[in-house]
């Protein structure tokens, strides 16, 4: 399946920041986070076409996963 | 006396008489200070009945207690007085470094009265207070203001003016200091000018006495600590300034585009605080002892200069809310705010509103003077932001607000805002909490009045979800009584990502001497609030005017990722009142005022 994946902020360092990727079903975000080589402890807010998701959320073909570490401003 | 200077200045513009006063220390202890004193001492020396522009309209600029000491981030001023925006209480908040230099030059604040016959401008230097002309400054934009100004006042003085903008009264007219920090929202820059007061310069030489100075420094290492360790004040504001907001917020499908009409921005990464810092970021630009230094200063290509860059509410006024994607249009328009002195959030709305009801056919091109109004016309945008600080041509119409406008075309329901305020940068028909808070803002449409973007997308300091309802009323309570402490206290509310009410009830507590709980901080802040609510039921803000534009409460967002949905108010609104204390009108209960020691309110 396809998924696109966003990264933000400090989380684009030495990534792509915007990448549709070929996964296997049941790819879970972990999984994904783990294979980005993204440490789990600097990932605050995870999106799953723009709905709150987290580290165990199942992803499904064409889902855009949004990743952010923690952010604020106003 | 400790934390406070002890010295209220009051300067009668009408009769050039200067006197100065004591501190009421009492009342102080009640209402903290800035936001809080300022308001107490404006509704009982003013009261809710006089118009903004009345030469008994009073304007108050505060400190907090924390002001010019080494807090983090204690370097704020507010002013206070009636808006002629709102018509409610006006309370707009700024950083920089005017405020605790006022504080060093001896004064809590000062309270203006009168109207000066000509233009001036007021300069204190300690105990030095002396009001000088200022027809010369007259007409002249904020940086050449400061520029004269400070080549005739003390070195290091810190200046807080207004521009053009102020001086014709635009009702969205700001207070600029340090060349680019506004006192922004409510008009405040238009009461300064209608007073034909044009800048207060300061310069002090003396600190703030300090009550337990070491127990100050072990408690600030922990704040410092506590702050650097935080990932939004450690790391997210520091690198990339507000503007990290942007990509979020799209994400969410909360991102306001084409003056509300769409919540999801195509091209928002273009405008976002990532592309911003990538290529234009010349240097942070902090504040008054700030760990935080959201600040940005950034490289403007087509005036060849650098200037202050605008924070993530001005990105998104000036960007998808006029449907524009060029960041530097966006710089230029955050730009010729700073000089004319116009409140971004309004200004950059006010355009929104002008293209929608362009687009509607309302405005027709023979009022345009040859200048585009469609959505996405970065250059006329630029344009436009000029006309409204110089209220040229349909830019007269634009300095009168998005509401004022709108209802000169028989639709004032197009503007985007509540109690006649813009609306900030978030769409609250998928942010459940934050669109009570905008109801109930006592600003009128307005963010930081309790900040529910904070726990509703950011996750901070627990993640709620953003589409329910349940224990929203509680939590926009309690934010909205922190808010209004901690801008008494004279710190940024960007502070309170990291640090919770018995972090501020220490600080204040070890500067001033006092004993206050974080409980009894909070109730402060609730005390503050409900004065702020009485002020506006007397000034005639009836409580139906709790509410959002039609458009929030009825049109579901069309597409993205928060597609479908629309703001639950009516669903919202009693629970908040109930929570409130309030009657189920929203009118405060006696039982209420008296708890809180506003009986005679």
């Amino acid at each position: 399946m396809k998924v696109r994946v966003k990264l933000f902020a400090t989380l684009r360092n030495g990534r792509d920041k915007d990448k549709v990727y070929e996964l296997n079903e049941k790819t879970k975000i972990k999984d994904v986070i783990e294979m980005l080589n993204i440490d789990r402890g600097d990932v605050k807010i995870l999106l799953i076409n723009g709905q709150d998701a987290d580290f165990e959320t199942e992803l499904n073909d064409g889902d855009i996963v949004a990743i952010f570490p923690p952010v604020g401003g106003g | 006396m400790f934390g406070f200077r002890g010295t209220l200045l009051r300067v009668n513009l009408t009769t050039g008489e200067i006197k100065k006063e004591p501190l009421n220390l009492e009342l102080a202890k009640k209402y903290i200070g800035g936001r809080g004193l300022g308001t107490k001492i404006y509704y009982d020396e003013v009261g809710p009945n006089v118009d903004a522009f009345d030469e008994k309209n009073k304007l108050i600029v505060m400190t907090g207690p924390l002001s010019g000491t080494q807090t983090p981030t204690g370097g704020r001023y507010m002013v206070i007085t009636k808006s002629p925006l709102t018509g409610t209480i006006a309370c707009s908040n700024s950083g920089g470094f005017f405020g605790a230099e006022l504080k060093n030059a001896g004064y809590d604040g000062i309270i203006v009265e009168g109207k000066a016959e000509k233009p001036v401008y007021l300069s204190i230097e300690d105990d030095k207070v002396e009001i000088k002309d200022a027809t010369h400054l007259w007409g002249k934009v904020v940086s050449e203001t400061t520029d004269e100004l400070k080549k005739v006042s003390p070195e290091k003085s810190r200046i807080m003016c207004i521009g053009p903008a102020g001086e014709k009264l635009s009702k969205i007219a700001a207070i600029i200091n340090d060349y680019d920090r506004a006192a922004g929202r409510s008009g405040v820059g238009a009461v300064m000018g209608s007073k034909n007061l044009k800048a207060i310069v300061a310069k002090g030489t003396t600190k703030v006495d300090i009550y337990d100075k070491d127990g100050l420094k072990a408690s600030l290492q922990d704040k410092m600590k506590k702050i650097k360790d935080n990932g939004v004040t450690g790391q997210g504001l520091p690198t990339y300034g507000t503007a990290v907001l942007v990509n979020i917020i799209n994400e969410n499908g909360v991102f306001p585009t084409n003056n509300f009409q769409e919540a999801y921005f195509e091209k928002a990464d273009n405008i976002s605080g990532e592309t911003m810092t990538d290529k234009y970021l010349v240097r942070k630009n902090p504040c008054y002892a700030c760990p935080i230094a959201c600040g940005r200063w950034v490289k403007i290509e087509a005036l060849n200069m650098e200037a202050g860059g605008p924070e993530y509410e001005t990105l998104w006024a000036f960007g998808s809310d006029c449907g524009v994607d060029d960041i530097q249009s966006i710089f230029l328009a955050n730009h010729y705010c700073n000089e004319y002195g116009l409140d971004t959030i309004s200004a950059g709305a006010t355009i929104a509103a002008a293209m929608e009801l362009y687009q509607k056919g309302l405005v027709k091109d023979d009022e345009l003077d040859g200048l585009s109004l469609k959505f996405g016309d970065k250059d006329a945008m630029v344009e436009w932001t000029k006309k409204m600080g110089k209220r040229e041509g349909f830019g007269d119409k634009l300095a009168e607000g998005s509401y004022r406008l709108c209802e000169m075309y028989g639709v004032p329901e197009l503007s985007m805002s509540v109690k006649k305020q813009e609306l900030p940068a978030y769409d609250p028909r998928a942010i459940q909490g934050h669109g009570l808070q905008y109801a109930t803002s006592n600003r009128g449409g307005c963010h930081v009045r309790g900040y529910m973007i904070s726990p509703e997308i950011l996750g901070l300091p627990e993640k709620l979800d953003r589409h329910t309802l349940e224990g929203k009323a509680e939590w926009v309570k309690v934010f909205q009584d922190l808010t209004a402490a901690i801008d008494s206290l004279g710190l940024c509310l960007f502070t309170s990502f990291a640090l919770g009410a018995a972090d501020y009830a220490e600080m204040l507590n070890l500067v001033c001497g006092f004993n206050l709980t974080s409980d009894e901080l909070l109730e402060a802040g609730d005390r503050i609030y409900n004065l702020e609510r009485m002020f506006n039921l007397d000034a005639g803000i009836k409580p139906e005017e709790d509410t959002l534009p039609k458009r929030l409460l009825e049109d579901a967002i069309p597409e993205g990722p928060s597609k479908g949905h629309v703001h639950r108010l009516s669903e919202l609104l009693p629970k908040y009142y109930e929570v409130r204390g309030w009657d189920e009108n929203g009118i405060p209960t006696k039982e209420k005022l008296e708890a809180l020691g506003l009986k005679n309110i």
